[in-house]
């Protein structure tokens, strides 16, 4: 199963790399980390996405506990919670596909945000799915680029994940 | 008070009642062992390769149950210590690791003398820390001390860059009393609800068995381990690691578990239906095969590491908290609700485990001329009253050691389980004599073995500390010679040790006392006569049969039930 785990950890360096390290050194997959400072300057909020059976995620849980530098975290797939990533995607855009790319942005809310004549750079946001469903909506051949943050998740409701 | 760098680590280890450090110099620590030279407090040990320092720091840590500590320069000090790390780190060990770095401005650029020491640590320790201002040093020993002494205990490094030790800046020195971490909290209660659960569980059982490991050591709980196995009436079996918690003498003692384990300790495992694992973490050298292990057990699982629980074998009752507070508080509740175990079913149990000891797993043959090495331990037993510090270094001998010696006291029995570290043993001796310098310290250890950190006599020699070696010479690397045995038609590949010094002038030329003994009929006067030295180091290389295998053995992967029982023996 896909588990989306969301950490709180102290803003040291070295923290992003006990991580990463964890997952290597025990063989656990890692889909998508992402990480950046938190309106308290002190900590930093990681986004983790991951694979795997329940006595393997029960264990990822706990290894990552067990890292000093976390404070707290939340497998935010135990419960409601909103699921967002961005992607920026730079197709080519030539005459009638420029018309066709530009319907297709619209159907799935994405911005156009950067022009030329042969090209176009789309910025989509959502959920990781949605996401994969528009790149297997246009053509291949028409892809140069395709950047992603990686998915960033929140719980739903009025509690949230703080010291 | 206006200390540099320096002065504070010296300092701190004073606060914190460090007496010994065991360390080596080199460039990025020269600051640091100036301030060690201008005071009297804090003894550094000076060993011959960082390697033993870490294991010297270790066996200290293991004896005594007091942190240990050591200190390395930069760089190849650094790569040096990191098997003594990993080896502590593997079976929970504190430790505090103070590593010298070049200068923070240089950092990164390849400056000589230069590695990774956080990066190449970070696998194998609890923690670890790079400090980049003076004013964090003190308050970041402390951390040190606090996360590798608490909890799970562990190996936590500090790398301390030139710079910050300079002894031209000085500030004020003010070490914390205390320090709290929001990120780290560790469980000091079992919850009492889990608690009571087990025991009733515990109060219903037919076949159980209590499986202990070195959390009862490490905590300290032989005391109430003990109590609570007495007050029940339970088997029990340890680990490796758990040897001397409850008594080897004790009589519901099943000996040790496991690949090496006693035929009666693997089979009650096998047929349990509770299983009371304490402060053990389910190694695959003794569960064997997982989808065989305790086929019929309702497991109940204290230990102070969520993380343990469940990992390799399901838990169906799992106690968060340190084993001497659960054990007490078990007791406590058997006391209060005035409860008993199943009397009928356990003679029952009883019985059987009796006819399975019938078997006598342990038994070697004792007419031959060539020494055995189960024999050269039961003797060294004999000779010291059963009471000494024994270290191993890793291999037959060190099997041949758990399973004979009967150790009756926790942290007599000084070993790396997890890691299996060829060249711990004498090192580690090191720190125990250190620590306990009247004490009998043996380091029971095989040729090959020994040749890991033999230069360490020297250190044994400066600091006057009357080890007693105990090799087992059988003229190669027994383990590995016995693995191809079984499970490689024989093929000796590279298992022979061809060259092997003359021991008794190697250690001579060291300074201390060499002998050997050759013939059974001679081997207890020898033991006697090594042991009467009582200030000298005294190498006793012992000739024992090359042929010798550690039996029973269950193959890698097997089930507890699947045992080698004796040579040319079928399974079981
Ligand atoms: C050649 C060789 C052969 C071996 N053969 C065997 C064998 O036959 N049998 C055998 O048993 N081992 C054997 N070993 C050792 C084996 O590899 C493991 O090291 C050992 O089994 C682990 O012991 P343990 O489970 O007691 O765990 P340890 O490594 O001692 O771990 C301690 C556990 O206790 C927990 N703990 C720590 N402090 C506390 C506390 N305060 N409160 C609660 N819990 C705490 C920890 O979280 C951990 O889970 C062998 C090793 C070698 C090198
Ligand atoms: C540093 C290290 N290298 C290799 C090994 C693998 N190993 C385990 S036991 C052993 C042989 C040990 O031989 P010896 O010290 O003579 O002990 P014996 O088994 O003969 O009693 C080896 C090579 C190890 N445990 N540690
Ligand atoms: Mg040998």
């Amino acid at each position: 199963m896909r588990h989306i785990i969301s950490i709180l950890m102290e803003n040291e360096s070295g923290a992003l790399a006990r991580v990463a390290n964890l997952f290597t050194a025990r063989g656990y997959n890692i889909e998508s980390l992402t990480v950046a400072p938190t309106e308290d300057q002190s900590l930093s909020r990681m986004t983790l996405v991951t694979r795997g059976s329940d006595e393997i995620i029960e264990q990822i849980t706990k290894q990552l506990n067990k890292l000093i530098d976390v404070v707290k975290l939340v497998d935010l797939t135990e419960g409601g919670h909103l699921e967002r990533e961005m992607m920026l995607i730079k197709l080519r855009a030539e005459r009638i596909q420029r018309e066709e790319i530009k319907r297709l942005v619209d159907i799935f809310r994405g911005k156009i945000i950067d022009v030329t004549d042969t090209s176009y750079t789309v910025e989509l946001t959502g959920a990781a799915s949605k996401l994969n469903a528009f790149v297997e909506a246009v053509n291949e051949e028409l892809i140069i680029e395709v950047v992603r943050t990686g998915p960033s998740g929140i719980g739903r409701g009025p509690k949230g994940l703080g010291l | 008070m206006e200390l540099s760098g320096g002065e504070i680590i010296v300092q701190c280890l004073k606060d914190e009642g460090v007496e010994h450090v065991f360390g080596y110099p080199g460039g990025a620590v020269l600051h640091i062992y100036d301030a060690i030279f201008k005071q009297k407090d804090v003894k550094h040990i000076l060993v011959r390769h960082e390697q033993a320092a870490g294991h010297a720091a270790d066996g200290y840590a293991r004896a005594t149950g007091k942190p240990g500590v050591m200190l390395v320069t930069s760089g190849p000090g650094a790569t040096n210590a990191v098997t003594g790390i990993a080896t502590a780190f593997m079976d929970s060990i504190p430790m505090v690791v103070l590593t010298g770095q070049v200068p923070t401005p240089v950092i990164g650029s390849d400056a000589f003398q230069e590695v990774d020491t956080v990066g190449i640590t970070r696998p194998c320790v609890k923690h670890n820390f790079l400090v980049k201002r003076l004013e964090d040093l003190a308050e970041t020993i402390k951390k040190a001390f606090y996360i590798a002494t608490t909890g799970r205990p562990g190996p936590v490094v500090i790398d301390i860059p030139k710079d910050i030790t300079d002894p031209g800046i000085k500030i004020p020195y003010n070490y914390p009393s205390q320090v709290k971490m929001r990120s780290y909290n560790p469980v000091v209660k079992g919850h009492l609800g889990q608690i009571k659960k087990a025991v009733k569980i515990m109060m219903e059982a037919e076949r159980p068995v209590f499986y202990t490991g070195g959390g009862v050591v490490l905590d300290d709980a032989a005391k109430p381990l003990t109590d609570l196995v007495d007050t029940l009436g339970f088997p029990i079996t340890q680990t490796l690691m758990g040897l001397g918690a409850y008594p080897g003498s004790g009589k519901h003692f099943l000996g040790m578990l496991g690949m090496h384990g006693t035929y009666e300790a693997n089979m009650a495992m096998h047929e349990t239906d509770v299983l009371i694992a304490v402060g053990a973490r389910f190694d695959d050298r003794i569960t064997g095969h997982v989808k065989q292990f305790c086929p019929d057990a309702t497991i109940i699982h204290i230990d102070i590491d969520p993380s343990s629980i469940s990992k390799n074998v399901r838990v169906d009752i799992p106690i968060v908290g340190p084993v001497k507070q659960v054990l007490r508080d078990m007791l406590k509740v058997v006391d209060e609700g005035e409860m008993n175990p199943k009397k009928q079913a356990l003679k029952q149990w009883w019985e059987q485990i009796e006819k399975w000891r019938s078997m006598d797993c342990l038994k070697y043959d004792q007419t031959s001329d060539l020494i055995k090495p189960q024999q050269a331990i039961e003797v060294l037993h004999k000779v010291t009253k059963g009471d000494a510090f024994v270290t191993s270094d890793v291999g037959q001998h060190q099997m041949f050691a758990a399973q004979f010696y009967h150790f009756d006291k926790p942290r007599r029995w000084i070993n790396s389980g997890g890691l299996g570290t060829m060249g711990f043993g004498l090192p580690a001796a090191m720190g125990v004599q250190m620590a306990f310098p009247r004490a009998e310290v043996a380091v029971v250890t095989g040729e090959s073995s020994i040749q890991m950190c033999i230069q360490e006599l020297a250190t044994c020699l400066q600091y006057e500390l009357p080890i007693k070696i105990i090799l087992l010479n059988n003229g190669c690397m027994g383990m590995v010679r016995q693995w191809q045995e079984f499970f490689y038609e024989s093929r000796y590949s590279q298992s022979g040790m061809g060259v092997t010094p003359d021991f008794v002038k190697l250690t001579e030329s060291y300074g201390h006392v060499g002998m050997r003994v050759e013939k059974t009929k001679d081997l207890e006067g020898a033991m006697k006569e090594a042991f009467s030295y009582k200030d000298r180091l005294v190498f006793l290389d012992v000739v024992v049969d090359p042929t010798e295998n550690v039996y029973p053995m269950i193959a890698a992967g097997k089930g507890h039930h699947e045992m080698y029982l004796s040579p040319g023996s079928e399974l079981v």
